[in-house]
Order: structure tokens, then C-alpha cells, then sequence
């Protein structure tokens, strides 16, 4: 067996101290170590995007990233974004879009669209829709999703 | 039907607007519950060890070394399951003549499929289990395999299950009015394709998972799944397992997608509900991506030899085909495997006046993995297979294909009448929606500017597709055969002392926005504000009876409960708010939560609920107030309620790359009454979306030896948001006469339809350059061979 | 789908790292950017005893400009790299794959030096600097080397990468006034691993041509490169001494299609150096 490392984490606001192996991914321990369960596991491959989460101020996958790469490190996740009032226009946008219906996705969906808003790219859909390119939804087709992040940059409030 | 028609056009209706969903909020902030969020004291994590050969004896299994690993508890072999498990066959007895084979959970003496569990672990960490899953020795001896459904019927193909003689599973033959005398007729133009549709899967973002806790003082199982129809799972866990019905919960709350992969009886979850009983521990298996790949029922692949005659006015003189599908070592439990095909038979041409019509289905066993009802099922085989020879065939006679649509679509005013195989129709706007789509997309317009675009080299094409959809079963879909499987669903309402409405449904939840239709037909219904109204679904222990959400059937069938429940709770409530306003029932109403009548609000729900609860005393001794109604429903005098659509796709050809662009996509539903018309557009467009997968980008590639070779996200192609085009839905409205609602289902149309509109797209626009393609998906491999680029 | 167990190192400096990718008892892996390394230990395909972490080295990050080459450090992002204006603005080239290199989560960990060390055939990075003509710079415990882009590449996977050394920086030839560079891959979705690809360099009329996602690595197609070099109109020329490749399929096709594409996406990058 491998030693097994010490490792505090800030996330959404909250200091997480466990000792874990080393074998651990990110989004798990945020999952399973901290509770956060918000954040979803699809592929575990780096391919679905539905752990999307923001470390250091970056979205990076979180099924790519062991959790002891993070040690000291800053991260949020769907419910810090809710819990900090973040994204609270993106928010309204997807509910009055209807831009999730399972809702697996939408964790790292939201992160993603953040990104791109707080970038200040264009309303553009084509653009939109690149930009959202990593993140995988069954349900809805997408539209909505970019009828959504569209609406929020067209209004001019921010995420 | 008749009934309470104030429901829907009083001041608090809910129905006919786009409410937006009070489950999404919670999504929206990382608060939901989905199975592997559940993290129980104790669990056990399960992890499997499959099958790598696709057809192998099992010789020996040695655990020894995989026992005493870090964190192992225990390791189960399929032998350690017998007489735990009673074994399942996939058998319906209205399909006569269907055979299968015996299941276990974890294979015995034979693997027959790569991915097919032949040991399982448990372990404190699903990594500790991964890792003793490699430990266990296992002599797996592999035989010769039957993997393709074109060969297994060779007398030279091994016999998958030696006791049913031959790989063939069942046959069904449909024959209608005089089909060799049509195809024999000089005066008709024949067009005649080989199709092939290609074995595709759901992949739905939440991975099949479940947690089952057995509890040994009580004898009760309980199992939560990610899942559609909690109470089938009941009988199922209760029957296979020796335990009572009502021992056994089932829980489904938050579930990632469906897509009909979660109706089905998988051996892994089977597995982990008679090892949690075992061990008395929690057991969880949440499927990996491999495992979602190798195990989720797969679909489609079907090989269709197929032709139609067309007189030259454009009229279907024929239509006959030849379908073969392979469907796995086993017809799935419970449902079957024969349905896909059977649906092909019953629905190809159904949009169409078809005096002859002959159709042979034939589905055999292989050694891949095993396919059942996924999305649509049989939808785009049949829709591809009529719509895309009626383009073929108009082209042949130099018709416009929207003019044969529209010489040989049933007319609007003609229902109810039966299709070409005996289907039940009536309530549909063929022509109707056909013609809504060809305003909506400016037909003649695009004609003009294909021909622009294609004096510059540039090739578009338009489709078409005109359809059906299943929805709304009846008992005559499963019931009627033996399945445990219901058909009709309940509704309870109860009226809390706060004035809030709480209520329950057998139907169940995956994101389309079940519990907030439920939620606006028991508040316009009954009287309340929608946001005095909470929803419960997903478990057996309090929901009412009933069948889950498949099959396009929540809406209409729990919809129609509800409506039926909350009208009764209505009848009640006034009752009792009569007798305390001496008055009478009739004179009053309930609105915005208040009891009204002619001068306006009389008492709030609220003060009838405490004074009904606290104060009894103050009521008449002859009244027995009843603030709980509960109602089912079920469809009668159909087999199915049959929704249509009309649907166009504008697609681009890069004929350098064989890359297909799709530019725009038009669809017109009629789902009859849309309870909330958003969520049915966005059912629509997720489900063209998965249409467009299964033309473009999904297989499960195989190799001749049965390996999965694409077993991953990164090689399984599914639409991703840049290459999706947005798509234009409108609705026309032709309420089923089967209920007071008039809701039918709209789950299914898009991916029913898309891919022959797409096809027909792709064919149209290669038509100049004397090319055509009719196999699914049309990868650039497939269209480059097509246009002799390679 | 969780790795195997394996003991964890994140070095402070480029020697110790090097100290602990020398051992030869234990399969030690190096982890950069890990978006494709974790995959493939999440698989299982990967199985490493030490997992050398290098997201410590900040000596390996960052970028130098030249007056006439870049030294990029193995460890610099992909999302660095299309932040560094001035870079950009000197390697065309890499300004126009980078957009390709799957989507912005993944290239907010990537790293150029994972990606040439990785030695996948079907990605970008590997082809751009076999255009460009770059070097990889290499380091063990026993010193350091370079090796031209042209010689680094093996096959599937395999690199001229020894055991125990590591990619530390990529030296990049930079643009000069009158070079001209096109890219163009065909993939069936954004972000996807493309089913062909090309990159081209043409400094002093002479091209660089390098395919990728058509072979077991990034190929150069040296006949089209004479043809075009000595008429730049000569594309069909060019194209059809393309079937010197050693074309390889995949999941998406055969040779044949892969001989097919690469004459297209040839075609279209050529298109995109004309003025």
C-alpha cells in the first residue's frame, strides 16, 4: 500500500483536511471527503465535462486532477457558486431557459458558461457553442443551454 | 371524452403555460440527489470482473489471491448466486413464439458476451475492488462466437443456447392486401435498399447505479436506483430475490438520464441487491464508463432489405421489407428484445395510406451485448425505412417530396381508421403539420438557394421526414403478455393544514419535467397556487401503484390521473366548505387557494384544513371530511395513443471530408394538449439531438470476435453542442379523445424522426453527384465510399 | 475506473525530479498536465509504482522570445501559451492548432511538454513543431540533450524519450517577415481527436509539411514539400506524392481514407498561405 498524504483543500470557503492514497482524484474528494456532492462523475475520462470545477480560479476537469495536486489549494464548486451569490444571473437564465433537465451535466456546465462570460466573449452563438464544446448534455439538445449564456451576456448584468 | 372544461380556462390554470421547473433550482445549486451522492455507514463497493472474450467456457475461477487483497470482504462467483437469485427469462406470451435462455446475474458455466459479469467484489473503496477484480484468477475458455446477426443463422454458426436449437430468437410476419401483385405491376416504379441502422447506446450522463440495504429485522430490502419505474423493480427484486413485494422498497429519486436504458434488469444490479442481503451490509455499484458501454442495453442494428412501388402519379402501390436484427446472448428481461423489431413491423408507413404491405422480422442471438428499448424504439428504423424509399422512389418518378407526402398521408378528417398493420389511429394531423413545417422553413426558398449554392459547388440538401410516435400504452404493450408492468398509474392529492397541497405519482422523474406538469394539473385542477404544491415520485413506499415514465406515457396517462384525482379532491373539499358556508357545492369554487363564490373569497384552504384537523367539533356529526383523493387511469379502447409530427432537416455535404453539417432543423409536433409547451419543445429537441447521434455519430463499433472497440466517451460519438444546429419547433394541437386532458406523449418524436429527415437530407444533396448512402450513422467514411472519394 | 495504487512524488526542483525519474527499479511516471496521462490511469493502461508530479517546477513554466527562436517550458500550459500576446504574435502557427487542442478546460491543465512527451499521433502539438522545426529539450540526472523534432518521433506513442529523462523546454523557430503558415484539421466534432490534420511552415519558399492523425506519429510529407517549394501552385502535384506516407487507420477509417483526407487538409492549409 502507498503512504497516504495529508491534504487540506479550501472548498466553497470551507477548509477540508483529510489523509488520503494518493490514488484519490479531485472531484472524489470533493465528493466523498468533503461532502460537496453537487459536482458529477460522468466518464472519469476527461471527456463528459459534468466535473468541471473551478480551481485556483481556473475550470479544470476534476476527475483529472488527483486531490493531492490540490493540497492548499483554492476550489469552488456548484454549490460555492450558490453559496457565494456567483453566478446568480447564469442561474435565472438556465431556469428560465429550461437549459437543464436531468441536471447531471449542469454542475460543469455552469462552471464552463461562467468562464465564458467572466472572459467577456461576445453573445455570439457559434462562439458560445465552440466555447461549450467540452461539456456534454443528453437531455436538451443544447439550445437552450446557449439561449441561456447568450441572454445573460446580451443583458449587460454579468453572470 | 368529457369533463370538468373550466380546468382549463379558469383564472389559475397551469395548464397550456411554460411554468418553469421548481426541480431545476435545486439542480441549479448542487442540490440534488442522485444515487452515488448517497453515501450510506458500512457500504460496500462493488465492482465486477467481466467477461473478455465474448463467448468462453468458464472453467475455473480461483478468488483466493483477490480475497485476502486490501479492503475485500468477499468475492462472488456466479455459482454463489444460485438459489440466492431465481433465474429470469425475457419471454412475453403475446409475442408467440419468442424464445430465450435462463439469465443469471453473474455469468455460470458460460460468458456469452465481452462485458458480461462473471465475478464480483466487494471492498471498502470501489478502487480496493478494482484492484482484487485483477486478482481473481479466471480460466476462461473462449469457443467459437456467432457475433454477426447476418450469420447466425448460417447452419454453420454456433448455437448460442444449445437447447433452442438455432440462434433465432422469433419471427413475425405482417401481410396485407397483395404485395407481389403491386411490386409486379408495369405501370410502377420500384425503388429497392439495403438499410442498416447501427447498434447504438443511451449514454446516459449518470451511469447506471444503485445501493441496495438489506435490513434483516424487518426482512426489507431497500434499493435505490437511477431508474424508471420504481414499482417494476419492486416485483422484480421482490420475485428474483424469494422476498415479499412489500418488503422491498425502491427509490428512485434524482436519475441522470434515462432514455429507456434504465427500465431494464441488469445482472450487476440484480447482483448487488442479493449480495447487500448476503453480507447485511449496504452494497453500491455505480457503473464506470466501460461498464456503461459493455452492459447498458445497446439498440438499432438492424439490416433492412426494403422496397416500394410508386405509381407514377406518385401513390405507394407497395411497400415491403425484410428486417433482421441481432439482439444479444439473451431477450432482456422483462420487456423483451423482440419489441424494437416488432415496433419496426407495426409502425413502418403508418403515416401512409398503404393498400399492400408485407414485412418480415426476424431477431437472432449473438454474442455482443445484449439490446433492448432504448429511446424511440423501432421509430427511426421504420420512419427511415418508408420516408427515406418514398423520397427515394418521388425522386425516381420526378416528384417533389413534399407533394407525395402529400398525395399519400392519410387525411386529417379521416380518423379513426387503422394503419397498413392494424394500428389503431385516430386524433392525427398528418397534413395539417406538414403543411405548418413547409411555412415554418420557407420551402420554396430553400429550393431556390440549394440551386444557387450548388452552381457553386457547394452541396445542401432538404429532407423530410413525415411520422408517428408511440405513446401512451395500453395493457395491451406488456401487461397483456405477462410483464410485470403496469400500464395504468395513480395520482393522490392531500390537502395539508397550511393550505398546501401535497402530491404523489406513480410516474417518475429523469429531467423532463414530470413532477412540475403533475404539480400545474393539481394546481389548476384543484385551486391552488403552484407554489403551494409539492411533488412526490420515485418511491414505492408512498407513491401510488403504477407503470414509471417510459414510452412517452407520463403526461398523458399520470397526467390524466392526476387530473382525474385533483378533481375529486375538489369535489370533496367543497363538500365539507358547503356544509361550513351553508351553502351549496355548486355555488362555490376554489381559486388561489381561497373557497369562492359569487361575492368573492369565503375561507381560505388553510382555515378549512385546521378546522377539518383540529376542530372536528365544529362540523356536522353527518360529515366525514376526506382531504385525501387518490385516482388511476388507465388508456382504454387503444393499444396506443399515436401522436405525429413533421419534421425537415437542411443539412450541408463537405464531399471533400464526407463531413455532414447540419444547418437547420424544423420539426412540427402534435402531442395533442402540451401541459406546459416548453417542456415539450425542449422533449423535442433533446430528442432530435439524439436522432441526430444516431445519423451521424453513434455506433458501438465491434470487432468480428464480439470486442467492443469503442468503449469510451472519447471514442463513442455523441452530439456535442458546436456541431448542433438550433431547431425550430412549433406545435399543432389535436387533443386524444382517450382522456379529458387530451395529452399524448412528445418523449420519443425527435428521435423517432430526425434521422430519416437527415438521411434524406444528406441523400438529396447527393444527388447531382449520382451518390447515395443508406447506413447509419453516415460517418465521412461511409459518404466518401459513397461518393467513390475512396 | 480508478488507477492502480502508487505512491505520489512532487518534487521541488528540476534535480530532484530527475533524481526520482532515474530509478529503474520502479516504473516512475511523470505527470505534466495529466489530461492524458490521468485517462490512461484511470484505465489502467498506465500503471505507475511513482507518479512524479512536475506542476511544482516553476522553473519549467514560462516562455523566452529570441530574436529569432522561443524557448517554451515543458510545463507551460496550453492556456498560458494563447494568453502570451507577444507569442502568439511571433508563432502563428501554434496561435492557430491551439484553438483545436480539445476545449478550454483541458487546456487550462495541458502542458505543451506533456503533449510532445506523450507522443500521440492524432494531437496537434506534435505535428506544429515538426513544422516549425523545433527541438526538444531533454534532461536526466546525467545531463542534458536536444533532439530535433524531426528525430523525436517514433511511433505510437514512442518517442525518442529515455527512461529517467524528461522534456524540459521546446526551442521554436519564430516567425521572420515573409513566412507564411497554415493549419487546417478535419475532426468529427470540435475538440475531438482529428481524423487528419496538417501544419505547414514555409520560411524562404521552402514548406514544412507535417500531418498528423494519419500514421502511428506526425509525419512529414517531404515530396510535397520539393513540389511546393518549387512552384507553390503545384498543390495536386503535391497531393499525390502523399501516398509515400505510411498511412495508418483508426476507428474512423482505413489507410485509404486517411490517404484520402490527408490531400484535403493538405489542400486547405496550403490555402491558407496564400495571400
Amino acid at each position: 500500500m502507498s503512504r497516504l498524504h495529508r491534504v487540506t483543500i479550501e472548498i466553497n470557503g470551507e477548509q477540508v483536511t483529510a489523509s488520503i492514497a494518493a490514488r484519490v482524484n479531485l472531484i472524489d474528494f470533493i465528493r466523498t471527503e468533503a461532502g460537496f456532492t453537487g459536482s458529477h462523475l460522468g466518464c472519469e475520462h476527461g471527456v463528459c465535462g459534468a466535473c468541471t470545477i473551478e480551481v485556483d480560479g481556473a475550470a479544470v476537469r476534476g476527475c483529472l486532477m488527483l486531490a493531492v495536486q490540490a493540497d492548499g489549494a483554492n476550489v469552488v464548486t456548484v454549490e460555492g457558486l450558490a453559496g457565494m451569490g456567483r453566478a446568480k444571473n447564469l442561474r435565472a437564465a438556465f431556469l428560465a431557459e429550461n437549459a437543464l433537465q436531468c441536471g447531471y451535466c449542469t454542475p460543469g456546465m455552469l462552471v464552463s458558461a461562467l468562464e465564458y462570460i467572466e472572459s467577456g466573449e461576445s453573445s455570439d452563438r457559434a462562439t458560445i457553442r465552440a466555447h461549450m464544446a467540452g461539456n456534454y448534455c443528453r437531455c436538451t439538445g443544447y439550445q437552450a443551454i446557449v439561449d441561456a449564456i447568450a441572454a445573460v451576456i446580451e443583458s449587460g448584468e454579468g453572470a | 371524452m368529457t369533463g370538468p372544461a373550466t380546468i382549463f380556462d379558469k383564472p389559475n390554470a397551469y395548464i397550456g403555460k411554460s411554468v418553469s421547473r421548481s426541480d431545476a433550482r435545486r439542480l441549479l445549486e448542487g442540490r440534488g440527489r442522485f444515487v452515488d451522492d448517497i453515501q450510506l455507514p458500512r457500504t460496500l463497493h462493488a465492482a465486477f470482473l467481466r467477461s473478455p472474450y465474448a463467448h468462453a467456457e468458464i472453467v475455473h475461477i480461483d478468488s483466493t489471491e483477490a480475497e485476502t487483497a486490501p479492503g475485500v470482504v468477499r468475492v462472488f462467483k456466479g455459482e454463489d448466486l444460485i438459489g440466492v437469485v431465481e433465474p429470469y427469462v425475457g419471454i412475453l406470451t403475446h409475442l408467440a413464439g419468442l424464445r430465450s435462455a435462463p439469465q443469471m446475474p453473474i455469468a455460470v458455466d458460460r460468458a456469452r458476451w465481452q462485458g458480461e459479469p462473471v465475478a464480483m467484489v466487494v471492498a471498502s473503496t470501489r478502487g480496493e475492488a478494482e484492484d482484487a477484480a485483477e486478482l481473481i484468477a479466471a480460466d476462461l475458455d473462449p469457443i467459437p462466437e456467432a457475433c454477426d446477426a447476418e450469420t447466425a443463422l448460417d447452419e454453420d454458426a454456433p448455437v448460442i443456447h444449445p437447447e433452442l436449437g438455432t440462434n433465432l430468437a422469433w419471427e413475425r410476419l405482417v401481410e396485407v392486401g397483395d404485395t407481389d401483385a403491386a411490386f409486379s405491376r408495369d405501370d410502377v416504379h420500384v425503388a429497392e435498399r439495403t438499410f442498416r441502422f447501427g447498434r447504438h447506446t443511451g449514454v446516459t450522463l449518470e451511469p447506471r447505479s444503485a445501493i441496495a440495504e438489506f435490513n434483516p429485522a424487518e426482512g426489507k430490502l431497500t434499493f435505490w436506483y437511477s431508474g424508471q419505474a420504481p414499482h417494476m423493480m419492486q416485483f422484480i427484486l421482490a420475485k428474483h430475490l424469494g422476498l415479499v413485494e412489500e418488503n422491498v422498497r425502491v427509490v428512485a429519486h434524482d436519475v441522470g438520464g434515462s432514455f429507456g436504458i434504465k427500465i431494464h434488469t441488469y445482472g450487476d444490479e440484480i447482483a448487488t441487491a442479493a449480495v447487500a442481503r448476503i453480507m447485511g451490509r449496504p452494497v453500491k455499484f455505480v457503473a464506470d464508463r466501460f461498464e456503461s458501454f459493455l452492459s447498458d442495453i445497446h439498440a438499432r442494428d438492424h439490416v433492412v432489405n426494403a422496397r416500394i412501388a410508386m405509381e407514377r402519379n406518385g401513390l405507394i402501390a407497395g411497400l415491403e421489407f425484410d428486417d433482421l436484427s441481432g439482439i444479444g446472448p439473451y431477450s432482456m428481461y422483462p420487456r423483451t428484445s423482440a419489441i424494437e423489431m416488432n415496433q419496426v413491423l407495426n409502425l413502418t408507413g403508418a403515416p401512409y395510406v398503404l393498400p399492400n404491405y408485407r414485412a418480415r422480422g426476424r431477431v437472432v442471438f449473438q454474442n455482443k451485448n445484449m439490446m433492448c428499448q432504448y429511446r424511440a424504439v423501432g421509430h427511426p428504423i421504420a420512419m427511415a425505412i418508408a420516408d427515406c424509399l418514398l423520397e427515394d422512389a418521388a425522386a425516381g418518378i420526378g416528384m417533389d417530396p413534399v407533394e407525395v407526402r402529400r398525395r399519400n398521408l392519410m387525411a386529417d378528417d379521416g380518423y379513426p381508421r387503422t394503419s397498413a398493420a392494424g394500428m389503431k389511429l385516430d386524433d392525427l394531423s398528418h397534413q395539417r403539420t406538414l403543411q405548418e413545417l413547409i411555412d415554418t422553413m420557407d420551402y420554396s426558398g430553400l429550393r431556390i438557394a440549394q440551386a444557387e449554392a450548388l452552381a457553386n459547388g457547394i452541396h445542401r440538401g432538404i429532407g423530410f421526414v413525415s411520422m408517428v410516435e408511440v405513446t401512451n400504452p395500453s395493457p395491451m404493450f406488456y401487461g397483456v403478455g405477462g410483464a410485470p408492468i403496469a400500464s395504468q398509474d395513480g395520482a393522490s392529492l392531500r390537502l395539508d393544514a397550511g393550505g398546501g397541497l401535497r402530491i404523489s405519482s406513480s410516474i417518475t422523474e429523469q429531467g423532463q419535467g414530470t413532477n412540475t406538469i403533475l404539480a400545474q394539473i393539481a394546481a389548476g385542477v384543484f385551486g391552488v397556487p403552484i407554489e403551494r404544491v409539492t411533488v412526490a415520485t420515485g418511491d414505492t413506499d408512498t407513491a401510488p401503484y403504477g407503470g414509471g415514465t417510459w414510452a412517452s406515457r407520463g403526461a398523458g396517462i399520470g397526467g390524466e390521473a392526476m387530473l382525474l384525482a385533483a378533481h375529486a379532491l375538489k369535489e370533496q373539499v367543497l363538500e365539507v366548505a358547503a356544509s361550513m358556508l351553508q351553502t351549496t357545492v355548486s355555488a362555490l369554487d376554489i381559486r388561489e387557494g381561497m373557497i369562492v363564490d359569487g361575492g368573492g373569497a369565503r375561507i381560505s384552504l388553510s382555515d378549512l384544513a385546521r378546522t377539518v384537523y383540529y376542530r372536528g367539533n365544529e362540523l356536522p356529526s353527518d360529515l366525514n371530511p376526506e382531504l385525501v383523493a387518490t385516482r388511476h387511469f388507465r388508456v382504454t379502447g387503444f393499444p396506443f395513443v399515436f401522436t405525429n409530427g413533421a419534421m425537415a432537416a437542411h443539412v450541408e455535404v463537405d464531399t471533400e471530408t464526407g463531413l455532414v453539417r447540419i444547418l437547420n432543423f424544423w420539426a412540427v409536433e402534435d402531442c395533442g394538449r402540451a401541459i406546459n409547451p416548453r417542456l415539450v419543445e425542449e422533449q423535442v429537441r433533446g430528442g432530435i439531438v439524439q436522432g441526430i447521434g444516431g445519423a451521424l455519430y453513434e455506433e458501438c463499433i465491434y470487432s468480428g470476435d464480439g470486442q467492443l472497440q469503442n468503449a469510451t466517451m472519447e471514442d463513442y460519438l455523441v452530439p456535442m453542442a458546436a456541431e448542433m444546429p438550433d431547431i425550430v419547433v412549433k406545435h399543432v394541437e389535436t387533443p386524444t379523445k382517450t382522456s379529458i386532458l387530451g395529452a399524448k406523449g412528445a418523449g420519443e418524436a425527435g428521435t423517432g424522426g430526425a434521422p430519416a429527415a437527415i438521411m434524406n437530407a444528406v441523400n438529396d444533396a447527393l444527388r447531382p453527384l449520382d451518390a447515395s448512402i443508406w447506413r447509419m450513422p453516415m460517418t465521412p467514411e461511409r459518404i466518401l465510399k459513397a461518393l467513390g472519394r475512396i | 475506473m480508478k488507477p492502480v495504487d502508487f505512491n505520489f512524488e512532487r518534487p521541488a526542483s528540476l534535480t530532484d525530479a530527475l533524481e526520482l525519474m532515474s530509478r529503474d527499479d520502479m516504473n516512475v511516471v511523470a505527470l505534466a498536465g495529466g489530461q492524458s496521462l490521468l485517462p490512461m490511469m484511470n484505465f489502467r493502461m498506465v500503471r505507475p509504482d511513482i507518479l512524479v508530479d512536475l506542476n511544482g517546477l516553476d522553473e519549467l513554466r514560462g516562455s523566452e522570445i529570441g530574436p529569432d527562436r522561443a524557448r517554451i517550458g515543458a510545463m507551460t500550459r496550453y492556456s498560458d501559451l494563447a494568453s502570451n500576446a507577444e507569442l502568439m504574435a511571433r508563432l502563428p502557427l501554434l496561435a492557430s492548432a491551439l484553438p483545436h487542442v480539445a476545449n478550454s478546460a483541458i487546456r487550462n491543465r495541458g502542458t505543451l511538454g506533456g503533449s510532445i512527451a506523450m507522443a500521440d499521433p492524432t494531437t496537434e502539438m506534435p505535428a506544429v513543431m515538426l513544422a516549425l522545426g523545433a527541438t526538444i529539450r531533454l534532461a536526466s540526472r546525467d545531463g542534458e540533450r536536444s533532439v530535433a523534432a524531426d528525430d523525436f518521433y517514433l511511433g505510437y506513442y514512442e518517442s525518442a524519450l529515455e527512461s529517467g529523462e524528461l522534456v524540459i523546454a521546446i526551442d521554436v523557430p519564430t516567425a521572420a517577415p515573409g513566412d507564411a503558415f497554415g493549419f487546417y484539421e478535419v475532426a468529427r466534432r470540435r475538440g475531438d481527436r482529428a481524423m487528419a490534420g496538417a501544419a505547414i511552415a514555409r520560411r524562404n519558399h521552402e514548406p514544412r509539411i507535417a500531418f498528423f492523425s494519419v500514421s502511428d506519429r506526425p509525419v512529414r510529407g517531404f515530396s510535397a514539400e520539393r513540389i511546393l517549394g518549387e512552384n507553390a501552385a503545384s498543390v495536386e502535384a503535391a497531393e499525390g506524392s502523399l501516398k509515400e506516407i505510411d498511412f495508418h487507420g483508426d476507428l474512423h477509417g482505413g489507410p485509404d481514407l486517411k490517404r484520402h483526407l490527408a490531400r484535403i487538409v493538405l489542400r486547405r492549409a496550403w490555402a491558407e498561405l496564400q495571400p
